[in-house]
């Protein structure tokens, strides 16, 4: 569990570090942020990267502030900065409730927002998050940036539409509105381990009925989604046990649940059925 | 001389052990290390089975920093590794070559190993190793037909069998036969400072020394040393400290032998220390083990007969425990219940898995589980609920001490003490049984999917045949108790400390224990099978009261009265009568003749027996099929404790993994035989998010009579009977008898168990 060798590089400003990142990701040279998911790979050797290009000193990448109309969190900042409120919406107690649900203390501390979404793991709280909420990623390289939808922006296990000389440099995570409700659920085997099913709902209620609703589900399929299936279950209808109950199971039935050895796709199906369930009861309380 | 009434037996006085651990200032095997050491890395087979063509070794060789690369044939003189127990003689073609030869027969098996100047580099090197193997279809069921193993074994290499009565006739008289199908899952002890072992041989002194000993130095002193050709007068094992035995630590392993054989060859230190992917395929495993038990009962569901056949998933070869894990089983079936006629038959089966070993509570985790399954199926079967049906069954007072007929670890197994039907008494009126059976029908009613259960065992402990401890007084005063016993983290040092001062007169403060070290005493059995406290202790009670009176008798000298007049009061000689003059012992070992140590040896041909219940209520989540434990209590009754809370700790600590074995621990392999748990991610843990607090009873109800304190051991009661009480739980949670069959019980089994509702 050594690694393989590898070299180090730390910029301190964006430009070098996209300069670093434009010459070395050829030759096998990767970003190291929290280092909570790359470390690992690499002293299993699954990884080899020969080079490391350390975002933890430039400047400019601890961004965490609001427009107005979107969060934006740069590629420094941590899990652990959502353990209390960091905007004055309601979008801060969904992030300050989510993120108790990633892993343990001592990774929270380390471990980045943008650093989740970029290694996307299907059942990453943040990938979840901003897959429901609509998130913009800002990914910059010398030859420009890119904004890319979230939707457009998770592409299988591990996998994203990042190029390989990009960074994440930032999210832009939309506000919710004042009036809005949301609710939050995953089922892991142990606390803090990776979710084997979450979702995540937010609506609003417009004369006592359910409008603008998102319905996530992550750890269920290769990358987390929004399913249509179940939010057109709840638009329309009275928050309550009965849309809820139609929209668990509209969700069950639209997911192609992932397999391992130890979760078959019935069961996953089960657990999709009940996370949703208890997101939306979790939405009411 | 009578001896001065106990002032630290029996209290929970604080671990002497702790302070160099929590200032971190531990020595653990990783900590070990010389100038000018070499690294070992251990290339690993990567296949289950297959036959080994060639090993190319030329690119690693050509890298910088590496020494060499060893292959079975530069250690084909050194033997298999040997049996430590229950050695049965057609066991012997089984056992493990330190470096595969000719076969690979599960994935991690050391082929070969690289020897370089650091870590990285060997890690390095060894990726760049390649071997030809041919691969073969690998075994990995444990039951059904009996076959070729490869070209050279059987997958059954022996039947354990055990029997009592006339089992047959029981059968046929019985009122009715209770017959179940069950099994419990593969898994392990994982300490959390994984193996190492440090070997240096020091030239001048002709000393080889191997640091990161554990469990039982001196055995493998002896063994390590025939299998390189030295003797035991050349060579040393030194425990330091040690993060977790659990059964499965200490043993001799291929790389021990390894690290020690290249120090000699290369004359360099040789550090060798597992990462945590090599400790969960490469470290024993246990307990997978598949049931068919029958139960001849009358028509109040009094067992006439138990008829058991079982199969032993032993992995690829036999290792140092041998036989030992199915013999227990097979011994220890029958448990706290009068079983008139019993009949069993172990067929110890071979698969392209990591081979086994004992682990906490070996062979009884298993039994006990079946044994107690087996018991609510009979209460179930007769119509009365799980606590009387235990009742009916379990032997009196009366009938103590109890012989069962048979055999295990070379002793004839008679409970010695015991008073199982007050215990159990005791332990549900912690748990407040009738309001809480009344509690959870309340909440059945209202929907709630929550249950109790409840289960008994007998354990065994403090296996001899002797032990012996020396006990020396410094010109500081200070004393050293030197044993043969090894400390895992169990609070070694602090019990015996306890017991000593009370013999000596000694704060428990001014003893210094000794263990883990062959440089230092030249035998020792070491640490296992709950036996340190029982047969250390009184061995350390022996020569700790023959010091004293030698102490007294040359005090008496120098201070010209008679030793009957003196006494040692606080480390200091003093008359009984308060006057005259009074001397440190400081000054009496300062003084000719100057030699105040004692030696003196327990011999003990019985292990004792505890015993004890536990109780579970559980809440199943129908949705998900996760099971939370809402009340748990142990009953445990140890004959005396030393040191209460020590032996809480123990407890505790025991729950915890027999929790894992119950819920969440589990080797998956798939069908290729490719080990799926290899890290902590897959094999999960329970945390302290998943222990459930527990109230612990322990009671000295039934002392030992085979030793004067009246000691039996306490290492593996929290363990031994949880899979058993959760199964009970659950099914009683859904009002199912006999619905939990297998462990462990993850959610995704349980939620098909719910679907079935
Ligand atoms: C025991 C354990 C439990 C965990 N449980 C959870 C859990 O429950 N939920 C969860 O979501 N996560 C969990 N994690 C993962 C953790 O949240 C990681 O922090 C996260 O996945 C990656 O973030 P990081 O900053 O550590 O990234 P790193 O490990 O540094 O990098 C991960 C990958 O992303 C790339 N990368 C990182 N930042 C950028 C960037 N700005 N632009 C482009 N590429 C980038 C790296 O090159 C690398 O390939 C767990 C981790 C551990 C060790």
């Amino acid at each position: 569990m050594k690694p393989a060798p590898f070299v180090r590089h730390v910029p301190r400003t964006l430009q070098q570090a996209l300069a670093m990142l434009s010459q070395l990701a050829g030759q096998d040279g990767r970003i190291l942020a929290g280092g909570q998911s790359l470390v690992p790979i690499m002293a299993f050797r699954l990884a080899k990267p020969a080079h490391l290009i350390d975002i933890n000193e430039v400047e400019g990448l601890d961004r965490l502030d609001s427009d107005g109309k979107a969060l934006t969190i740069g590629a420094r900042v941590r899990h652990a900065a959502f353990h209390g409120p960091v905007v004055d919406n309601p979008l801060a107690a969904l992030l300050t409730y989510v993120a108790r649900h990633i892993a343990h203390y001592p990774i929270r501390m380390r471990g980045t927002f943008c650093g989740s979404l970029a290694h996307a793991d299907p059942a990453s709280e943040w990938c979840l998050t901003t897959a429901t909420l609509g998130a913009t990623m800002i990914a910059r390289s010398t030859r420009g940036t890119r904004e890319i939808a979230a939707k457009d922006f998770f592409d299988g296990i591990m996998s994203t539409a990042l190029a390989e000389d990009e960074l994440l440099a930032e999210v832009r995570l939309p506000l919710l509105a004042a009036d809005a409700k949301f609710g939050f659920n995953e089922f892991s085997r142990r606390a803090g381990d990776f979710a084997m099913a979450s979702s995540l709902v937010a609506y609003r209620v417009v004369d006592s009925k359910i409008a603008e609703a998102r319905v996530g589900v992550g750890g269920a399929e290769p990358s987390p989604r929004r399913i249509a299936e179940a939010e057109a279950a709840l638009n329309g209808q009275p928050p309550g046990d009965a849309a809820f109950r139609a929209a668990a199971l509209a969700a069950s039935d639209a997911v192609d649940p992932l397999e391992d050895h130890q979760t078959n796709a019935e069961y996953r199906r089960d657990l999709v059925r009940v996370v949703v369930r208890r997101a939306l009861e979790h939405s009411l309380q | 001389m009578s001896n001065p009434k106990p002032k630290f037996v029996g209290r929970s006085v604080a671990r002497l052990e702790d302070r160099p651990l929590l200032l971190g200032q531990g020595r653990f095997a990783a900590d070990v290390s010389f100038s000018g050491q070499w690294h070992m890395r251990v290339v690993r087979s990567p296949v289950a089975h297959g036959k080994l063509q060639g090993i190319d070794a030329a690119a690693a060789l050509a890298l910088p920093g590496v020494h060499a690369v060893w292959t079975h044939q530069d250690v084909a003189h050194i033997p298999p590794i040997p049996f430590r127990l229950t050695g049965l003689v057609e066991l012997e073609p089984y056992r493990q070559p330190i470096l595969a030869k000719d076969y690979v027969r599960y994935v991690g098996e050391p082929v070969a190993v690289v020897f370089a100047t650091d870590p990285y580099i060997a890690e390095d090197a060894a990726d760049l190793i390649e071997l030809d193997i041919e691969p073969l279809a690998p075994v990995l069921a444990a039951s059904g037909a009996t076959g070729p193993f490869d070209a050279e074994r059987a997958t059954e290499p022996s039947i354990i069998r055990k029997s009592y009565g006339d089992v047959d006739a029981a059968f046929k008289a019985a009122h009715a036969v209770v017959a179940l199908a069950l099994s419990t899952g593969r898994h392990s002890g994982v300490p959390m400072e994984t193996r190492g072992a440090v070997a240096h041989y020091d030239e001048a002194r002709d000393i080889l020394e191997m640091h990161g000993a554990a469990k039982v130095p001196w055995w493998n002193r002896d063994h390590i040393a025939r299998m390189i050709g030295r003797t035991r007068t050349n060579m040393h094992l030194l425990e330091g400290h040690v993060g977790g035995g659990f059964g499965i630590r200490g043993e001799i392993y291929p790389e021990d032998v390894l690290v020690c054989a290249a120090a000699l060859a290369f004359g360099k230190p040789i550090k060798w220390v597992e990462d945590r992917r090599e400790h969960l395929i490469a470290a024993n495993h246990s307990r997978q083990q598949q049931h068919r038990i029958r139960a001849a009962i009358d028509a109040e569901g009094r067992i006439l007969a138990i008829d058991d056949e079982f199969f032993h998933d032993n992995g690829a070869y036999m290792r140092t425990h041998a036989a030992t894990v199915p013999d227990l089983a097979a011994a220890m079936l029958p448990g706290p219940y009068r079983v008139p006629a019993y009949r069993v038959a172990g067929h110890i089966r071979l698969t392209n898995k990591t081979p086994c070993g004992t682990y906490r509570a070996p062979g009884r985790y298993e039994s006990t589980f079946v044994r107690e399954r087996l018991l609510d199926a009979v209460a179930a079967k007769v119509g009365v609920d799980g606590v009387e049906i235990r009742r009916r069954n379990l032997i009196a007072t009366s009938e103590m001490p109890y012989d069962l007929h048979l055999e295990t670890l070379g002793t004839h197994i008679v409970y010695d003490s015991g008073d199982y039907a007050l215990l159990l008494d005791k332990t549900l009126a912690c748990a407040g049984w009738p309001a809480l059976q009344a509690d959870l029908k309340k909440r059945r009613a209202a929907g709630e999917k929550v249950g109790a259960g409840v289960a008994m065992f007998v354990e065994k402990s403090g296996l001899g045949p002797s032990d012996t401890v020396r006990v020396e007084i410094r010109k500081d005063g200070k004393v050293e108790v030197i044993t043969g016993v090894a400390s895992i983290g169990q609070g070694v040092e602090t019990a015996m400390a306890q017991i000593a001062a009370d013999a000596l007169g000694v704060d428990y403060t001014a003893i210094d224990v000794v263990h883990g070290r062959t440089d230092r005493i030249d035998q020792g059995a070491g640490a296992f099978a709950s036996r340190v406290t029982v047969m250390c202790g009184e061995a350390t009670r022996l020569a700790s009261t023959k010091l004293r009176d030698k102490v007294l008798r040359l005090a008496a000298e120098l201070m010209q009265t008679d030793a009957s007049a003196l006494d040692i009061v606080n480390g200091e000689i003093v008359s009984r009568d308060s006057t005259g003059p009074s001397m440190t012992l400081a000054e009496l070992a300062q003084a000719p003749p100057g030699d105040l140590s004692a030696e003196d040896t327990f011999l003990s041909s019985h292990m004792v027996y505890p015993y004890g219940v536990h109780v579970a209520a559980v809440k199943i989540d129908s949705d998900t099929g996760a099971v939370a434990i809402e009340r748990y209590v142990i009953g445990y009754d140890i004959g005396k404790a030393v040191n209460p809370r020590l032996v809480e700790s123990q407890i505790a600590g025991g729950l915890a993994q027999g929790l894992g074995g119950a819920l969440l621990e589990e080797f998956v392999y798939d069908d290729h035989g490719e080990p799926l748990s290899v890290t902590f991610a897959d094999y999960l843990m329970p945390t302290s998010r998943e222990v459930p607090d527990i109230s612990i009873l322990i009671t000295e109800d039934a002392p030992s009579p085979l030793n004067p304190m009246g000691l039996k051991g306490a290492g593996e009661g929290g363990a031994n009977p949880v899979g058993a009480a959760i199964a009970s739980a659950i099914d009683d949670a859904l009002q199912r008898p006999g619905a939990i069959t297998d462990l462990p019980i993850t959610p995704q089994r349980m939620k098909a168990i719910c679907r079935q509702n």
